[in-house]
C-alpha cells in the first residue's frame, strides 16, 4: 500500500488540467461576452431611450455570455468522453497486422492494455518489443493532437456562436425571459443529479453484482452457510473457488446491531421522555446539545474509542467472571454502536412526542393520572408510529455502519449468537474485499457489490418503510 | 357613557361585599362543593384572573359566561388544579373543595382531580379503542376488582353518557373513529367512569354541530343528579338551557353572579347587560 | 369509621402509594438513561484527551554536533547534491559516542544510536543546506528522540516490569536517566505532527499530508455540493410543479440522506474510477464521492430556509411586476441564504468526518508526501487516523488519539460556526 503502487495516470492528468484551463478561458470569454452584449444593447442604432428596449442590458449581456459559453462547454463535454474510443479505434486500424494476427477480443484488449500502459509510463505485464513502444508513441502523440484540435475547436466554437448571439440583440429581443429560460432549465437539471445519483448507485452495483452473480449462483449466496473469500489462491487448490455463503455475514450483522438498538432505543428514549417531559428548562438547555455532541462525532473515533477502551474492558471483565470473550467481540462493537445511536433515536422520539397534542396529555391528568401513567399510557402509544419509523431508522443505520465494525469488529465470519465471540458483518466484508489491489474479473472483489447491493436494498426498504410511517404520523397531528 | 352608569352600582357593591371584590349579585350558596375566594392567576406577567370569588354548590349546574380571553377557562382550570402543567402559571387565593384547600402543599392533585374531573372544548380522545379510554381512568386508580367489574363500569359510564346503544356492537374500535359528537360524549362517560363529584367542562359543544350540542346538553340535565358541573360556554342560550346558576367574566374578573333566570332577564350589571343583549362578544 | 362504605376517593387512595413509587421509579429511569448519555459522553472525550495530550509534545535530546567534513564524507564539495547525499548520521553517532565513551560493544551502540531518531539525520541535512558555511563548526542542536525513548520520558513504560516484558532494558533507560541528569532532554511542542505526512516512524509522523488532503476534498465538495444544492433547492421549492416526477425527487432526497456511506463508496468506486477512469486515492475523486453524500443534507437544510421566507415577500415582489426569477434571485434568496449556509457548513462538517467512502476509492494509502494538488495521491484526516489507529505502537496510540483531538476541534468549530450563524440571522416574520 505505498505510494509507489498508486499509478499516475498522466493521461487522464492530461485531460482534467486542459479542461481545466479551458474552461478557465471560457469564463474569461463570457465575461468578455457579456460587457460586449450590454454595451450593444445600449448603443443599438436608432435606440432612443433603455426604455424602448424590451429587456434590461444586463439581460443583453447574460444573453450572449449564455451564448459564448455554453455550447463551447457542450463541445468540451462531448468532446473529452469521445476523445479516447475514438483515438483507440484508429489506433486498432493502424497496428501492424503481426500483432493482430489471430488474437481473440480478450488478448486483444490485453495488447490494448499494454500499449496504454506504456503510454502512461507504467509496467506492462510482458517483454516490450520495439513494435510495441512504437504503438504506445503513437497512441501518446494521438491523444496529444486530438487534446490540441479540442482546445483550438472549443474556443473558436466559443468566438464564433458570441458574434451569433451579439447579432440577436435588438430592441425586441426578450433577452431576459431567454436568460430566465436557461436558468430554470439549469435547476431543473441540477434537480435530477439526486435521482442520477441514486440511478448511478444501483446501476453501478447491480452491474458489477450481475457479473459475480454469473460466477457465483445467487441461492449460494443467499442461503450458503460458509464465507471464505479468502480461500481463492490458486486454482488447483480445493475450494479455490472460495465460499461466498453470506449468512454468517447477516447474522453477524444482525447480533451487532441488535446490540446496538438494545442499548440505544431503551437510552435513548427514556433520555428523550426525560427531557420532554420532565426536564427543567435549565437541564435541557444543557443536556441536550451535550447529547448531541454524541451525533457530531465522526464513526471513526468511535471505532478508535471501541477496539481501545471498550474491548479490552470487556474482555478483562469477562475473564473476572471466568468467561473467555474475544478481543473483538461483537458485544464492544454493538455497545458503541448503540452509544452512537443514542441522539439519533433521543432526537427523533423527542420531536415525535413533542407533536402527541398537549390535549391528550390534559384529557389524562385531568382524570388524576400521574405522569409516569400519562407517558406510558398516552403519550407513547399516542407516538408509537413516530418512535416506530425512528428505531426502524436507526436499525438502517447501524445495518450500514461501516467504521465501528471495522476497527472493532472481527474478519473471521462465525456463526455464532453468543455477544462474545468474534463476528464480521457486511460492511466490514466489502471493505476488507474493496481495500488493496482489487481484480475486476474475480469473484472475490466483485462479492463486494453484491453484499453492496445487498446492503443498499435492506437499508432502503427500512428506508421507505420508516420515512413513510413518520409522514404517515406528522399527517395525523398536523 | 359606560363609566357614568357603572359607577354607581359598582360602589354599591363594594359596599356589600367588600371582602369578595367587586362582584354583583350573590356568590354564596347554602350547601357548597366548592369555595373559591379571592383567586388570583398570573401568567408570566399577565394578570388573568383578578380576585375571584365564587361558590359552586351541590347537585348545580353553573354557567360561567363571558368573552373570549376573559379567563373563565383559567378559573375551571383552577378548580382541579390543570393550571399546573403549564410551567409560567401561577395562583394565589383559596379553592377548597368539601371545605379542604386545594392548593395546600400535602395535598395530592391525583385523588383531587379523580374528585374533580374535566372535559375539554375540542373532544380528546385517546388513540385507543372506545373501551379502553373508558377503562382508563379506573384502570389507573385501581377501581376495579376483577375484569366483570371493570366491564360493568365500562357499560354504566356509556349508558350514562348516552352513548352505549351507539357503541355497544363496536367497543374494540379507536375512540378517534367517532363523530365529534360521540367522541365527546365519549370524554364525558370516560370521565365520569371514574365517578367523580365535580366535573368542569370547557366549553363541551363548541367544536359539534346543533344535534350533537343537544344531545350533550340533555346529557348535562340528567348528569345533575349525580354530579356538580362548571361549564364554561360561548353561547348564552346554552347557558340559559342548562344552568341554574350563571357567572359573568369580564377582563379577568367575575362581574355578576345569580340565579340564571335572573341574570338572563334582569342583568344588575352593565357590562352583563351589554353582553347578554350582545352588545359585544 | 368501619361500617362507612368504601368510596370511589377510598380506592383511589389505596393505591396511590404503589403508584407514586412507580412515578418515582419511571422518573428515575429517565434520569439514569440521561445521565448514561452523559457518562458516556464524558468517557469519550476524557479517554481519547488523557490518551492525547501527550502527542503535542516530543522528546528532543540536545546533541553536541560537529559538522565535520570528513565524517561527512564530502571533501571541499559545497554544492547541493554532495550536501544531500552525505552522511549526517555519522555526526550524531559521533556525538553519542563522546556522550558515552564507556559503550563499546557493537550491539549495545546499536542501541545507543537507536535513541535517536531516524529522522534526525534528515534535520542536520536540511540546516547544512540552508547554510553550507557551517561545515567544520560546532553546534548544540535539539533532535528529535526514538518513540520508545520518548514513550520512557512521558512515562508510559513502566520500570517497574520485568526487564524483557518492557521494550527497553535497563542499559538504555540507565542511559536516558544520565542524559536526563545532563539536562539535555526536554519535551518541546512538537511541530512535526502538524506538518508532516505520514511515516512509519511514530516520532515523524504528521497529519499535515492528511490535513491538506481533506481540505482538497472539503473544497471540491464545496464547490459542487453548495451550488448543486441550493439549485436543486430552489428549483424544488419555487418553481417545480407538484406532480409524480416532482414526489419521486423528494422521496429520492430523503431516502439518499439515510444511504449508508459505504454505498456511495461503491458508486465513486465503480463510476468515477472504473467508468471514467479518475486517478485512485485522489482528493478530487473523494470530493466528488463526498458531494453526493452531503447534497442531501444541503438541499433538505436550504429547502427548510426557503420555505421560512413568508409568502407576503413573493406576493410584493410579484406585485410590482417583477418576474418569478426575479422575484426568487433578488428577494426570497438573500433571505434565506443565511439558512443555506448553515446547512451547508452542517454538511461539510459530516463531510470531514466521513471515513467508509474513503476508504473505497483507495485514499487510504501510505502516503508520505502532503499532496500538492486534488489530483496527487492522499489520505484524509479520519482515514489517517483508521490506519493509525491500526498501530500496536504505544506512539502511535497518543498520535491517533492527538488526530483525533484535531478532527473534534474542526468539527466543533464547524458547527460553532453554525450555531453562530443560525443566532445571528435568525428572524422572526
Amino acid at each position: 500500500m505505498g505510494t509507489e503502487n498508486v499509478p499516475t495516470n498522466l493521461h487522464i492528468d492530461n485531460f482534467i488540467m486542459q479542461s481545466t484551463t479551458l474552461i478557465l478561458i471560457l469564463l474569461v470569454l463570457m465575461a468578455v461576452a457579456f460587457q460586449l452584449g450590454c454595451r450593444r444593447a445600449y448603443n443599438l442604432p436608432g435606440l432612443g431611450c433603455i426604455c424602448d428596449l424590451h429587456s434590461l442590458p444586463v439581460y443583453h449581456g447574460f444573453y450572449t455570455a449564455i451564448w459564448c459559453g455554453v455550447p463551447a462547454l457542450l463541445l468540451l463535454g462531448v468532446w473529452s468522453s469521445v476523445q479516447t474510443p475514438i483515438v483507440i479505434n484508429l489506433l486498432m486500424d493502424d497496428l501492424p497486422v503481426m500483432m493482430t494476427a489471430g488474437l481473440s477480443q480478450a488478448e486483444l484488449s490485453l495488447v490494448l492494455n499494454d500499449i496504454r500502459n506504456l503510454a502512461y509510463g507504467n509496467i506492462t505485464s510482458g517483454e516490450v518489443s520495439r513494435e510495441l513502444m512504437a504503438v504506445a508513441d503513437h497512441y501518446n502523440q494521438l491523444q496529444q493532437t486530438g487534446l490540441a484540435v479540442q482546445s483550438v475547436m472549443v474556443i473558436l466554437l466559443a468566438l464564433i456562436t458570441t458574434a451569433l448571439g451579439w447579432r440577436f440583440i435588438s430592441p425586441e429581443l426578450r433577452a431576459r425571459n431567454k436568460v430566465e429560460s436557461v436558468l430554470r432549465w439549469l435547476l431543473l437539471i441540477s434537480s435530477t443529479i439526486a435521482i442520477l445519483c441514486t440511478l448511478g448507485i444501483i446501476f453501478a452495483v447491480l452491474f458489477e453484482s450481475v457479473r459475480f452473480f454469473e460466477m457465483v449462483p445467487l441461492t449460494d449466496f443467499l442461503f450458503g452457510l460458509q464465507w471464505s473469500p479468502q480461500i481463492a489462491i490458486r486454482a488447483d487448490q480445493v475450494g479455490s473457488s472460495g465460499a461466498f455463503g453470506a449468512i454468517p455475514l447477516f447474522a453477524g450483522t444482525l447480533l451487532i446491531s441488535f446490540i446496538a438498538m438494545l442499548v440505544a432505543v431503551p437510552v435513548g428514549l427514556m433520555a428523550a421522555i426525560y427531557l420532554s417531559e420532565y426536564a427543567s428548562q435549565r437541564l435541557r438547555t444543557y443536556a441536550k446539545p451535550l447529547l448531541e455532541i454524541l451525533a457530531g462525532i465522526p464513526t471513526v473515533v468511535y471505532g478508535f474509542f471501541a477496539a481501545l477502551i471498550v474491548a479490552p474492558m470487556i474482555r478483562d471483565s469477562a475473564a473476572q467472571f471466568g468467561v473467555d470473550a474475544s478481543s473483538e467481540s461483537a458485544l464492544a462493537a454493538g455497545l458503541v454502536m448503540g452509544i452512537m445511536l443514542i441522539p439519533f433515536i433521543s432526537s427523533l422520539s423527542d420531536d415525535v412526542i413533542n407533536a402527541v397534542p398537549q390535549a391528550l396529555r390534559d384529557a389524562s391528568y385531568a382524570l388524576g393520572a400521574t405522569r409516569s401513567e400519562t407517558i406510558r399510557q398516552v403519550v407513547i402509544p399516542a407516538a408509537l408510529p413516530g418512535i416506530v419509523g425512528g428505531v426502524l431508522l436507526a436499525a438502517s443505520r447501524a445495518i450500514g455502519e461501516t467504521m465501528i465494525v471495522v476497527m472493532a469488529a472481527g474478519l473471521s465470519a462465525n456463526l455464532t449468537a453468543n455477544p462474545l465471540d468474534s463476528v464480521t458483518t457486511v460492511t466490514v466484508q466489502i471493505v476488507t474485499l474493496l481495500v488493496g489491489d482489487q481484480e475486476f474479473d474475480s469473484p472475490k472483489t466483485l462479492a463486494a457489490f453484491a453484499l453492496g447491493l445487498l446492503l443498499f436494498l435492506v437499508t432502503l426498504v427500512l428506508n421507505v418503510i420508516a420515512l413513510r410511517v413518520v409522514r404517515k404520523y406528522r399527517e395525523v397531528y398536523e | 357613557m359606560i363609566v357614568e352608569r357603572t359607577a354607581p352600582a359598582e360602589e354599591m357593591f363594594q359596599v356589600i361585599h367588600a371582602n369578595f371584590g367587586s362582584t354583583v349579585g350573590d356568590l354564596t350558596v347554602a350547601e357548597p362543593r366548592m369555595t373559591a375566594r379571592n383567586v388570583n392567576v398570573h401568567y408570566a406577567d399577565k394578570h388573568a384572573i383578578i380576585d375571584v370569588s365564587l361558590d359552586i354548590g351541590c347537585h348545580e349546574v353553573i354557567a360561567l359566561i363571558g368573552p373570549s380571553g376573559c379567563g373563565k377557562s383559567t378559573f375551571l382550570r383552577c378548580l382541579n388544579r390543570m393550571n399546573d402543567t403549564i410551567e409560567s402559571c401561577r395562583v394565589s387565593g383559596e379553592i377548597r373543595l368539601d371545605g379542604q384547600d386545594i392548593y395546600d402543599k400535602n395535598l395530592d392533585v391525583v385523588p383531587l382531580r379523580a374528585r374533580v374531573g374535566m372535559v375539554f372544548q375540542k373532544p380528546n380522545p385517546f388513540p385507543k379503542s372506545i373501551y379502553d379510554n373508558v377503562a382508563y381512568g379506573p384502570r389507573i386508580h385501581g377501581l376495579a376488582e376483577s375484569q366483570t367489574a371493570l366491564d360493568e363500569m365500562v357499560e354504566d359510564s356509556l349508558r350514562r353518557a348516552g352513548l352505549w346503544d351507539e357503541v355497544k356492537d363496536r367497543l374494540q374500535q379507536p375512540g378517534t373513529g367517532l363523530s365529534g359528537g360521540q367522541q365527546q360524549r365519549l370524554c364525558i362517560a370516560r370521565t365520569i367512569a371514574v365517578s367523580p363529584e365535580v366535573i368542569l367542562m370547557d366549553e363541551p359543544c363548541s367544536a359539534l354541530d346543533p344535534i350533537a350540542t343537544a344531545k350533550i346538553e340533555e346529557l348535562i340535565d340528567e348528569l345533575r343528579q349525580n354530579f356538580t358541573i362548571a361549564i364554561v360556554t360561548h353561547s348564552m342560550q346554552q347557558a340559559a338551557r342548562v344552568s341554574q346558576r350563571t357567572g359573568y367574566f369580564h377582563l379577568g374578573r367575575l362581574i355578576e353572579v345569580g340565579k340564571t333566570d335572573e341574570i338572563f332577564t334582569n342583568p344588575q350589571h352593565k357590562l352583563t347587560e351589554d353582553y347578554i343583549t350582545g352588545r359585544f362578544g | 369509621m368501619a361500617d362507612r362504605p368504601i368510596t370511589t376517593l377510598d380506592k383511589v387512595n389505596a393505591s396511590l402509594a404503589r403508584r407514586y413509587a412507580k412515578e418515582r421509579r419511571f422518573r428515575r429511569a429517565g434520569l439514569m438513561a440521561i445521565a448514561t448519555g452523559l457518562l458516556f459522553v464524558l468517557l469519550l472525550f476524557t479517554s481519547i484527551i488523557s490518551n492525547g495530550y501527550s502527542a503535542f509534545w516530543q522528546t528532543h535530546v540536545k546533541l553536541d554536533i560537529t559538522f565535520n567534513a570528513e565524517q561527512l564524507g564530502i571533501g571541499d564539495a559545497r554544492d547541493f547534491e554532495t550536501l544531500s547525499s552525505a552522511d549526517y548520521a555519522a555526526l550524531i553517532r559521533t556525538s553519542l559516542k563522546k556522550i558515552f565513551p564507556e559503550v563499546r560493544d557493537r550491539k549495545e551502540r546499536r542501541k545507543l544510536y537507536k535513541m535517536i531518531s531516524t529522522g534526525a539525520p534528515l534535520l542536520l541535512r536540511e540546516i547544512l543546506i540552508s547554510d553550507p558555511t557551517l561545515v567544520g563548526s560546532h553546534h548544540a542542536i535539539w533532535l528529535p528522540a526514538d518513540d520508545d525513548i520518548d514513550m520512557l520520558v512521558k512515562g508510559q513504560i513502566d520500570r517497574t516490569q520485568p526487564e524483557d516484558a518492557r521494550r527497553l532494558n535497563n542499559q538504555v533507560i540507565g542511559w536516558v536517566d544520565r542524559l536526563t541528569e545532563n539536562g539535555v532532554v526536554e519535551q518541546q511542542f512538537n511541530t512535526t505532527f502538524f506538518t508532516a505526512g505520514d511515516s512509519r516512524e511514530p516520532e515523524l509522523a504528521g497529519i499535515g499530508g492528511a490535513i491538506t488532503g481533506s481540505l482538497y476534498a472539503l473544497l471540491v465538495t464545496l464547490l459542487l455540493a453548495f451550488p448543486i444544492g441550493v439549485a436543486t433547492a430552489i428549483y424544488l421549492e419555487e418553481f417545480a410543479p407538484k406532480n409524480r416526477w416532482t414526489d419521486l425527487i423528494e422521496i429520492n432526497i430523503n431516502n439518499l440522506a439515510a444511504v449508508p456511506s459505504i454505498v456511495f463508496g461503491l458508486l465513486g468506486l465503480a463510476l468515477f474510477i472504473n467508468i471514467v477512469g479518475l486517478p485512485r486515492s485522489a482528493p478530487l475523486v473523494g470530493g466528488l464521492v463526498l458531494t453526493l453524500m452531503t447534497l442531501p443534507t444541503i438541499i433538505i437544510a436550504s429547502r427548510a430556509a426557503l420555505k421560512s421566507v413568508p409568502p407576503s415577500i413573493r406576493e410584493a415582489a410579484m406585485g410590482i411586476g417583477a418576474s418569478k426569477m426575479q422575484t426568487v434571485f433578488h428577494h426570497v434568496l438573500p433571505q434565506a441564504l443565511p439558512g443555506m449556509l448553515t446547512g451547508t457548513i452542517i454538511g461539510m462538517a459530516q463531510a470531514l468526518g466521513e471515513t467508509a467512502p474513503l476508504l473505497m476509492i483507495g485514499m487510504v494509502a501510505f502516503v508520505v508526501d502532503i499532496p500538492g494538488g486534488p489530483l496527487d495521491p492522499s489520505t484524509a484526516l479520519p482515514v489517517q487516523i483508521f490506519l493509525w489507529a491500526d498501530s500496536p505502537e504505544r506512539a502511535f496510540v497518543e498520535r491517533t488519539s492527538a488526530a483525533i483531538m484535531v478532527l473534534l476541534a474542526f468539527l466543533i468549530s464547524m458547527n460553532l460556526l453554525a450555531v453562530l450563524l443560525r443566532k445571528k440571522f435568525e428572524r422572526r416574520w
